[in-house]
C-alpha cells in the first residue's frame, strides 16, 4: 500500500541508500517519526515510525531501523513534490512534546507523491530522538530552496511519479562509492585520478560559465557607457543652443542630469556654462567651512596647497582632485561666504579672509621697514613672518605686492633676498647729493651713520 | 662723505637697492636714471672715456655694504646711456663702451672754441699738441680720447672748418683751421 506512495529508496547491502547523480546528504536524524496528521481515510500516507532520516539536496529519505517490526525498507520524499514548509511554532505544549516539523507535499489525482498535483496532504516530521531541530530546518529549508535536482537535467521519473528502484541504463553513474547499479564504484587510485578528472572538468565548465558571464556584463557596460555619451551629447547640445535658460524646469532636469553622470562618475561637462552641479556646490561650502580654523591658524591667509592636503586628510575616504578644490573655490564667489581664493603676481594661489585687507598689510610693513635695524639691514620674508604672524611664503607674498606698489624695493646679494624702503622717490633727480632735513631719507641716513 | 679718489659720493651709493635691478617699472625707472646721472658726473670729472664690462670699474662696486653690480645690471644702465646718445658701444659682444658726457657735437664746438681762443683760426696743430699740449691744460680737452677727437675733427672736416693731415707716423698728425 505504501509502496505506490511514497517511492521506495533503493538500500545496498549493508543498508546504505542509493543517491542519485549529484545527490549529497547532509542531515541525519534518528528515532524519527514520518506521518501525516490529517485524516487518514482520505489519503493513505504511511506510518513511518522510528526510522532514520536523511535530509539531501534532492530528497527526504526515511530508513527504518532493523529493530522497529512495524514497517521495513525506505522511501523518499522527493524535494521537489514538497510545495510548502511550515515554520515551527515554539509553544508551552511544544516544549514538553517532540519536535515536530510539517511540510505540504503535492500528491497526484491517484495519490501518488507528484510535483504538479492539484491534491496535497500535510506530513509531519517527529523527531523522538536527539537531534538539532533547528539545525535541520535550517538545513531542509536550504535544500528545499536550493532545487538541486533542477540543475540535472531530466531526472528520471520525478514528474511521472513512478519509482526510482531502477534508473535507466543512460544515466551516469552517481557521485559517492556507490554506483548506480549498487555496485562499489572503484576506489583507490583509479578512484581518485576520476575523481581529479571531475572536478577539473567541473573547474573548467565553471570558468567557462563565469567568463560567459563577463562577456556579458562588459557588453552591458559598452551599452551603459555610450548611453551616458549620448547623455553628455545631449546636455551639451542642450546648453549650446538655448543660451537663455529662462525654462527653469528644463534647468532642473539638466541639473539632475548632472547629479546623476557624476554620480555614476562622469564628469559633467556644462559645469561652467551652468550655476554648477550640486556636488561642486555641496563641497564649496564644505571648504569654505572647514577652511575657517586653519585661516585663523595662519593668521588670515593660508597656501592654496596647504588648504588641499588639510582637507583632503580631513575627509579621510574620497578625497577631491586638485581640479574638485579650484572649482569649489572658484564658486565662492556665488556665495556669501568670508572667504576668497587670491592669485599672486608670482602666481601662487592662497586663500584669504574677505576681511583681509591689504592696506593693512602695507601699513604693517612700512612700519617695520622704518624701525632702525631694518633701515641699515632691510627684512627678509622670515623676519616679516614673524611680525604679521602669517606663513614666510605668505609674508614673501606680501612683500613682493608691496614693492609692486612701490613700497619697498628688493636687495639681491649673498646676504639673500632682503627688502628696503623704497628711497628712489626720495632722491632728487637734479641734485644727488640733496637730502632733505625731513622724510624718509634723512631719517635712513642717520640710521646708516650712527654708530653701531 | 664718501669719496671714490677725488669724487664724492651720494649718500645713496650705500643704499643696498641700488646695486640690485629693480622689476618694478616706475622704481626701474628712477634707478636707471640715477646711475646714468652717476656714470655721468663721474667721467667727466675723473676724465673716464672708456668703460668695460668686464673691468673693475669703481663705480660698480661698493665694497662697505657688499654690494655690486652684476654684469646684466652694468649693461642695462650702460644700453641707457647709450640710447640717450650719451654713449656708445665699441665692439658687438658689448664689452667696452665709449661715454660721451659730451655728445661729439659738443666736443666739435669746445675745438673750435680752443682754436679761437688760442689764435689759431688759420692754424696748424698737433694732434698731440691738442690732447696734451699746455694750451689745452686746465681744458676739457686736456687728455680727450683719440677716438672722440677723431670723430668731433670728422664733423668739422665735413663742414670745412678744418683739414686733416697725416704726417709720417701718428704722433704727426695734425689739424689746419680755416674757420
Amino acid at each position: 500500500m505504501s509502496g505506490n506512495f511514497l517511492p521506495p529508496v533503493q538500500l545496498t547491502a549493508s543498508g546504505r541508500p542509493v543517491l542519485q547523480r549529484n545527490e549529497i546528504e547532509c542531515f541525519y536524524l534518528s528515532s524519527v517519526d514520518l506521518i501525516s496528521e490529517d485524516e487518514p481515510t482520505t489519503i493513505p500516507f504511511p506510518n513511518l515510525k522510528s526510522g532514520l532520516l536523511i535530509l539531501t539536496s534532492h530528497r527526504l529519505l526515511w530508513i527504518s531501523d532493523s529493530s522497529s517490526s512495524e514497517i521495513t525498507g525506505a522511501f523518499a520524499v522527493p524535494l521537489a513534490a514538497i510545495s510548502h514548509i511550515f515554520s515551527h511554532k515554539k509553544s508551552i505544549k511544544s516544549m514538553f512534546a517532540s519536535p515536530r516539523i510539517r511540510f505540504q507535499l503535492s500528491l497526484t489525482p491517484d495519490g501518488r507523491v507528484s510535483g504538479h498535483g492539484l491534491r496535497s496532504v500535510v506530513a509531519t516530521i517527529v523527531l523522538r530522538g536527539k537531534g538539532d531541530c533547528d539545525a535541520f530546518l535550517t538545513k531542509f529549508w536550504e535544500n528545499w530552496r536550493a532545487r538541486a535536482w533542477e540543475d540535472d537535467g531530466p531526472a528520471p521519473g520525478s514528474s511521472s511519479g513512478s519509482g526510482f528502484s531502477s534508473n535507466s541504463g543512460s544515466a551516469p553513474a552517481s557521485s559517492g562509492i556507490y554506483s548506480s547499479d549498487g555496485t562499489v564504484r572503484m576506489v583507490g587510485v583509479a578512484g581518485i585520478l576520476r575523481k581529479e578528472q571531475e572536478m577539473w572538468e567541473s573547474t573548467d565548465k565553471s570558468l567557462q560559465d563565469a567568463f560567459q558571464d563577463l562577456n556579458a556584463l562588459m557588453s552591458k557596460a559598452k551599452e551603459m557607457v555610450m548611453l551616458a555619451e549620448k547623455m553628455r551629447q545631449k546636455l551639451l547640445s542642450g546648453s549650446t543652443s538655448q543660451t537663455n535658460a529662462s525654462n527653469d524646469e528644463e534647468m532642473g532636469t539638466k541639473e539632475e542630469m548632472q547629479d546623476w553622470l557624476l554620480s555614476v562618475g562622469i564628469i559633467s561637462p556644462v559645469t561652467k556654462e551652468s550655476a554648477g552641479a550640486m556636488y561642486h556646490q555641496q563641497l564649496s561650502r564644505q571648504l569654505a567651512d572647514f577652511v575657517k580654523v586653519p585661516l585663523e591658524r595662519a593668521g588670515g591667509i593660508v597656501n592654496l596647497i596647504d588648504i588641499y592636503c588639510l582637507f583632503n586628510r580631513a575627509r579621510g575616504t574620497e578625497l577631491i582632485s586638485p581640479d574638485d578644490l579650484l572649482q569649489a573655490c572658484s564658486l565662492w564667489e556665488k556665495f556669501d561666504v568670508p572667504v576668497v581664493l587670491r592669485k599672486f603676481d608670482s602666481g601662487v594661489m592662497v586663500i584669504q579672509n574677505k576681511s583681509h585687507s591689504d592696506e593693512e598689510v602695507f601699513t604693517k610693513i612700512k612700519v617695520l621697514v622704518m624701525k632702525p635695524d631694518t633701515l641699515r639691514a632691510g627684512i627678509s620674508a622670515s623676519d616679516a613672518a614673524r611680525t604679521l604672524g602669517v606663513a614666510p611664503a605668505m609674508a614673501k607674498e606680501h612683500l613682493l605686492s608691496a614693492e609692486s606698489k612701490g613700497l619697498l624695493c628688493r636687495d639681491i646679494s649673498a646676504d639673500g633676498f632682503r627688502f628696503y624702503i623704497n628711497l628712489f622717490t626720495e632722491i632728487d633727480r637734479d641734485d644727488l647729493h640733496l637730502v632733505k632735513d625731513h622724510g624718509i631719507y634723512a631719517t635712513w641716513v642717520r640710521a646708516n651713520h650712527a654708530p653701531q | 662723505m664718501q669719496k671714490l679718489g677725488e669724487f664724492k659720493l651720494p649718500h645713496f651709493f650705500n643704499y643696498p637697492p641700488y646695486f640690485t635691478l629693480q622689476p618694478v617699472r616706475d622704481t626701474r625707472e628712477k634707478q636707471v636714471q640715477l646711475w646714468k646721472d652717476l656714470i655721468l658726473d663721474y667721467c667727466r670729472t675723473q676724465k673716464v672715456f672708456v668703460i668695460g664690462l668686464e673691468e673693475e670699474f669703481p663705480l660698480f662696486s661698493n665694497p662697505i655694504i657688499g654690494r655690486s653690480l652684476t654684469h646684466e645690471a652694468r649693461e642695462a644702465f650702460l644700453s641707457a646711456l647709450v640710447a640717450d646718445g650719451r654713449a656708445e658701444w665699441m665692439d658687438k659682444g658689448h664689452r667696452k663702451c665709449l661715454i660721451l658726457w659730451h655728445r661729439i657735437q659738443e666736443w666739435a664746438e669746445i675745438l673750435v672754441q680752443f682754436a679761437r681762443d688760442n689764435g689759431l683760426e688759420d692754424g696748424v696743430v698737433t694732434m698731440e699738441e691738442i690732447r696734451f699740449g699746455t694750451e689745452s691744460q686746465g681744458t676739457e680737452l686736456q687728455g680727450i680720447d683719440q677716438t672722440i677727437l677723431n670723430r668731433a675733427l670728422k664733423i668739422l672736416e665735413q663742414k670745412g672748418k678744418l683739414v686733416v693731415f697725416k704726417g709720417t707716423s701718428t704722433d704727426d698728425e695734425g689739424v689746419k683751421f680755416s674757420l
